[in-house]
């Protein structure tokens, strides 16, 4: 496992804290912070302002995926082994829906869970963590070399941070 | 996650977001004398079923009760109940998200939960009945050297589907919910529970990258588990609305299905929280106006029922078929008159007790309500199912069905199963989300104060 980069943690009970430390980070020229909350939440979210995850693209793809994979078993299965049942053409595309419904289901969930779990670990921000983070306080870790670290602390403790430490990489 | 509605329903004096986080942990480990004899006595009731069922299979499915015509009895009963049951979880945790309602955001943890263990209960169903449950495979379309492939056109093999499908993806929907409250409960916990959620955590941190992609994959399984919830019990009344037996093939059956599975899992929410809540001193997070909620839902969803039973009628008489309408003249009036008015009175009259605000605000009588409306609900299947293949077609190939004392060892059976892992998940893990009861709280400001 890597070590955490050094840098700033700062912790903040108020959400209009951590909001305006965040927008003074940015218009200092930070991009590469993290964020904690033991909720997600508007405000933060605004603040930091990411865009959309594409996570939605992997329930999409599966979802279609699933529809697909649907069709082609449900066809290529009964004319594999075509034995005709109650009277009804070989291929019954009718109730072959709920097949293809119950997949498109399964396999948009299966995948939005695979794309959750690529993207989280590849964003993975690494950088200390406190309790209080998923408690009730918010977090900021600043990554930032030795000579930086003075104008960050004061920066984020102006913001009304409630604890500020230096981090040690 | 991240939008859910502002805080209207929350009550004055409100927690902070500490008070949560410590409330919900003090509901996990040490148990007392009582949980550990409530969970000895529902595994003795669970070891009892456990039996009867290894005798069934060690002498055949004679010992069921089955008499033709009557080949489904109390098995498949049993597991249309719990596949009902199964789906008010994921209406009050995925519909209701979707819908930003607030107020779910205390009970549906314990909703969801219950949607897990009921689809679990409702799994072994099919496989007791159909007798050698070794074979379930079967019911899977794998390669196989004969060159065979399942019956897609077969309801059996549409309730697999539908219920792996169903099991999988709310189990998935718990999981995902349980993450963030689960590294809550880490940072606060010792010994051996911080390792357990430590591991169950998945290195949860609450990063500003993470919250960005779970609050999405959230928001589409939650928009996925919603026509999901909504087709599997269509699915499941479709093993019977395909047949031609008199009762039973009739067009509402797909919505008179899904509404009866809410009504039936919303009264067995209420049944679990009302104890849950006292136990746990949970009086501050689920409040009163929960149970109000969930009684005016048990209210919609009762009237639907009870309208569904009317049209049923109606239909039968409309119709001018003489076989259906011999199927309802019986079901009212015949051998089973007894569980017919059952069905009726506790499904079609008792809801409309709810309609009076102070019943719906009186724990106990919620709770008499919710017991009675599981009740009315198991014999409405037992009635869809026993009483209509009792009285089919033909005089002569009518039949009289009596459960045996095997059938009714494993109903027990299968409650105990259900009561055995709500135990077991009520004592480990958060049956309040702390994340979503946080939510709805404002952060506190520095200008505010």
């Amino acid at each position: 496992m890597k070590a955490s980069p050094g840098g700033i943690l700062a912790a903040y009970r108020h959400i209009d804290s951590a909001t305006e430390a965040i927008g003074a980070l940015k218009k200092s020229g930070y991009d590469d912070f993290t964020v904690y909350s033991p909720t997600p939440n508007e405000e933060l979210l605004e603040a930091v302002a990411h865009r959309v995850s594409p996570v939605r693209l992997w329930t999409l793809f599966g979802g279609l995926t699933g529809l697909v994979t649907g069709f082609a078993m449900t066809m290529w299965m009964s004319y594999d082994y075509a034995i005709v049942v109650g009277g009804k053409p070989i291929g019954s595309v009718i109730p072959y829906i709920i097949i293809m419904f119950e997949l498109t289901i399964l396999f948009g969930a299966l995948s939005t869970l695979v794309g959750l779990a690529f993207h989280a670990w590849r964003t993975n921000q690494r950088g200390p963590f406190d309790g209080r983070f998923s408690d009730d306080h918010i977090g900021i870790f600043v990554p930032c070399p030795v000579e930086r670290r003075p104008a960050v602390e004061q920066l984020l403790t102006a913001a009304g941070a409630t604890e500020v430490k230096v981090e040690i990489g | 996650m991240a939008t859910t509605a502002p805080p209207d329903s929350m009550p004055a004096s409100q927690p902070t977001y500490a008070d949560v986080t410590r409330d919900v942990a003090a509901t996990l480990g040490n148990p007392t004398k009582g949980y550990y004899g409530l969970l000895a006595f529902v595994i003795t009731i669970l070891l009892i079923g456990v039996g009867a069922l290894l005798y069934q299979i060690r002498m055949g499915l004679g010992v069921a009760g089955y008499t033709p015509p009557v080949m489904w009895g109390v098995y498949i009963t049993t597991f249309v109940f719990w596949v009902g049951i199964a789906h008010s979880g994921t209406l009050i945790s995925a519909i209701l998200f979707l819908f930003r309602s607030a107020w779910r955001t205390a009970v549906y943890r314990t909703a969801e939960a219950m949607t897990v263990f009921a689809v679990m209960t409702a799994g072994l169903f099919p496989l007791i009945h159909v007798g050698r449950l070794w074979y379930a495979y079967w019911l899977i379309p794998y390669p196989n050297q004969r060159g065979l492939w399942v019956n897609f056109k077969s309801p059996l093999v549409w309730d697999m589907f539908a219920i792996g499908t169903y099991f999988i993806v709310s189990t998935c929907f718990l999981i995902l919910g349980l993450i963030p409250d689960i590294a809550a409960i880490r940072d606060k916990a010792t010994g051996w529970r911080k390792k357990l959620y430590t591991i169950t955590a998945l290195n949860w941190r609450g990063t500003d990258q993470q919250w960005r992609h779970y609050t999405r994959a959230y928001l589409y399984l939650a928009a996925l588990a919603t026509p999901l919830v909504l087709s599997v019990h269509s699915v499941v009344s479709w093993d019977f609305a395909v047949s031609i037996v008199p009762g039973w093939h009739a067009t509402i059956f797909a919505p008179y299905f899904v509404a009866g599975a809410i009504y039936s899992g919303v009264a067995l929410v209420i049944t679990l929280l009302i104890p849950l809540r006292i136990v746990f001193r949970m009086e501050r997070y689920i409040t009163t106006d929960h149970f109000e909620n969930l009684s005016k839902l048990l209210l919609l969803t009762g009237m639907i029922v009870g309208y569904a039973y009317v049209v049923e009628y109606f239909m039968a008489w409309y119709s001018g078929n003489t076989f259906e309408r011999a199927s309802f003249w019986n079901r009212a009036f015949g051998d089973y008159w007894w569980a017919t008015w059952t069905m009726i009175i506790c499904n079609g009259f008792l809801p409309f007790l709810l309609w009076f605000k102070k019943i719906r605000r009186c724990i106990p009588a919620l709770l008499v309500i919710s017991l009675f409306v599981n009740l009315g609900m198991w014999f409405e299947r037992f009635v869809i199912i026993v009483v209509s293949l009792s009285f089919e077609y033909e005089p002569y190939a009518m039949g009289h069905y009596t459960p045996t004392w095997v059938e009714w060892a494993i109903l027990s059976g299968s409650f105990a199963w259900f009561f055995m892992w709500f135990l077991l998940f009520a004592k480990n893990f958060p049956t309040v989300s702390i994340t979503e009861v946080k939510e709805i709280i404002p952060m506190p400001r520095k200008r505010a104060s």
